[in-house]
């Protein structure tokens, strides 16, 4: 008993000093202490280079926080207690954050670079005029195939997945809307229906997809598809993106239908404190240099259309990421569905996992 | 009298602790399970409940698993639990069932993803014996077994245990008195470490019950338990109320299982 209490004592006291010892390293390091960002971002969703760049230029500190889905970061947010300066909240979150009064209207006056945004997805309505929001990335919902089980170009539509012959191929993502949406687009529906007979005539087809389906997950996709474990996927297209960069014979398709489009747009939150960093940090995302780099590093389409300009050109006239514009026409934006509807979606997508083979 | 003030004085902390971490909660669940998503009162949430197929399709479900995954649990740890008792180095070799539990139940479950995926060791041999890589991961086949394997340990510690306190000389006095192996474990061995028994099936039961990470991670969501339900309702939609009533209604069912396993002990004293 003695012992192992000396060995416990030992092994706190080893940590508390060499906590104090970073501590007091970090604090000679930044002596301003208010020189801080605090960056509330998804995981991996920026190049750390240029968050060094950033602090080189401009003698911030950017502390990097992340979460994995918008409800956590809305959650985290609402509840208060932080002081998160900027987060990267997707479309539909943006509104739900607005109507939850958690943003700070944006000064346009001290932003510079604004005009280098591609018109197209400005003023969406999520944000009207951008009060609140900034678009950071872009992206679809689509197919990924591999081309080691299925011919390339094979696979154009949604409709070509509930095909007998993808027997037990299929991983789906675990989002509600996104499956929902999947199934409504292939019955020639809008995303964003609230009518409780379509949504239930969606859920039934969705079920006719069952006997196809592998599994429904979310980034265990990416293993299984990059170890061509599996032939088909529906996924998002940076996550796509990075698959195909871990296993070539991986190809996306956005079916020209119609499918999701979707943004993640720099915010203000309300716990906001650093507003002349948080203005230094939106201006240097804004310089194409920056967001040409950082659209390489993460993989994601770029809203920037001079970022784009500046991405070699096999990365810009990639048809699997920045899709051509009669599908970009066939495109549709998800708008905030009241809580009760968001019930619906989720419930009937619980009652489709349900549904067995 | 101030004997009695510094008792109070003691039990305070403990009191205290149950109160904010016992008692508190489980009134809140009760609570938000009759609050509807606009925040007034209502039955509604336990009417869906138990007139959605749905939702008692999974609690039928969830039942099911968790039976499944309890029984082969005691059919394998009972055997195992009797041969430790028996062995020379009892300690190592408890050690070595018991080793696993020290390990992350994340860390496991990604072990198993591993080990079942199409390129994973056990479709490698398959290959090699030239029956071919076959679909093991996201099946009910590998959720049970890795749900088995997990709370294989839990069930026999109580049944070992259980065993240890048994005294040797009813097994001897059975045999003098002419009775036969089968006879002597039967009448013999089998009610003597019931309670063992009873102390595994709700250490196993009653967390299998509730199983949500490896439905994602093992089952693919194929296998749906309200575990998933439950996350769902809090993390996704928001509907806090329905999340609680099927929260209640496990706990109801955990206080069903206590009651039915507990029973018989409290006769027998």
């Amino acid at each position: 008993m003695k012992r192992l209490l000396t060995f416990i004592i030992t092994v706190l006291t080893a940590c508390g000093l060499l906590i104090i010892g970073s501590i007091h390293l970090q604090k000679n390091q930044h002596i301003q202490s208010d020189k801080i960002l605090n960056l509330y971002n998804w995981g991996d969703y920026i190049d750390p280079q240029l968050i060094k760049k950033f602090e080189r230029e401009t003698g911030y500190h950017v502390n990097y926080e992340t979460f994995d889905s918008n409800e956590a970061m809305f959650t985290k947010i609402k509840q208060g207690g932080t002081s998160y300066d900027l987060t990267v909240p997707s479309d539909y979150m943006i509104a739900k954050m607005k109507a939850a009064h958690l943003l700070i209207p944006l000064d346009k006056s001290k932003l510079h670079g604004l005009q280098n945004i591609d018109p197209r997805f400005m003023n969406l309505s999520f944000d009207p005029h951008n009060k609140y929001s900034i678009p950071y990335f872009w992206g679809t919902l689509g197919i990924i195939y591999n081309d080691k089980f299925i011919k390339p170009g094979t696979i154009q539509h949604w409709q070509q997945l509930w095909s007998p012959q993808y027997r037990n191929d299929i991983m789906l993502v675990d989002s509600a809307r996104d499956i929902m949406g999947m199934s409504l687009i292939s019955m020639g529906k809008s995303i964003n229906t609230t009518n409780p007979a379509t949504l239930e005539a969606a859920k039934q087809k969705l079920d006719k997809l069952s006997p196809n389906v592998k599994a429904i997950v979310s980034d265990e996709i990416k293993t299984d598809m990059a170890q061509n474990d599996a032939p088909l996927a529906v996924d998002w297209s940076g996550e796509a993106s990075e698959m195909i960069s871990d296993n070539p014979h991986l190809h996306y398709v956005v079916p020209s239908e119609g499918s999701n489009l979707w943004f993640d747009n720099l915010v203000i939150p309300k716990t906001a404190k650093h507003f002349k960093a948080i203005y230094a940090f939106l201006n240097f995302m804004l310089e194409p240099q920056n967001a040409a780099q950082n659209a390489e590093y993460v993989g994601y389409a770029t809203p920037n259309k001079a970022a784009l300009r500046l991405l070699p050109a096999s990365v810009r006239n990639d048809k699997q990421f920045y899709p051509d514009l009669k599908t970009m026409n066939n495109l549709e934006v998800y708008k905030n569905l009241s809580p009760k509807d968001v019930e619906l979606y989720n419930d009937l997508f619980l009652e489709f996992k349900m549904y067995n083979k | 009298m101030k004997n009695k003030y510094v008792q109070w004085l003691f039990n305070l902390p403990y009191l205290l602790w149950l109160a904010l971490f016992v008692i508190i909660p489980l009134l809140l669940i009760f609570y938000y399970s009759f609050i509807d998503l606009n925040g007034h009162f209502t039955l509604a949430n336990y009417a869906t409940y138990f007139h959605s197929g749905t939702y008692l399709k999974m609690t039928f479900n969830s039942v099911w698993y968790a039976f499944l995954v309890t029984a082969i649990a005691l059919l394998v740890s009972y055997p195992l639990a009797y041969f430790l008792h028996q062995t020379k180095h009892k300690q190592l070799w408890l050690l070595l069932v018991i080793l696993p539990t020290w390990i992350n139940l994340l860390l496991k479950a990604y072990a198993f993803i591993g080990i079942f995926g199409q390129n994973g060791s056990i479709n490698t041999f398959l290959s090699l014996l030239g029956i071919g890589p076959k679909q093991i991961l996201f099946t009910d086949f590998s959720f049970v077994f890795v749900a088995t394997y997990i709370e294989i340990p839990f069930m026999v510690l109580p049944i070992f245990n259980n065993m240890e306190e048994l005294n040797p000389s009813y097994i001897n006095a059975s045999r003098d008195l002419g009775a036969t192996s089968w006879q002597t474990f039967i009448k013999v061995i089998w009610p003597l470490t019931l309670p063992g028994v009873k102390a595994g099936i709700q250490a196993v039961f009653i967390p299998s019950l509730s199983l949500f990470m490896l439905t994602r991670l093992i089952g693919g969501n194929r296998v749906i338990t309200l575990g998933t339900a439950i996350e769902e309702h809090f993390l996704t939609t928001m509907n806090w109320g329905m999340g609680s009533t099927i929260g209640v209604v496990l706990i109801l069912a955990m206080v069903l299982i206590m009651m039915i396993t507990g029973e018989h002990h409290r006769k027998r004293r």
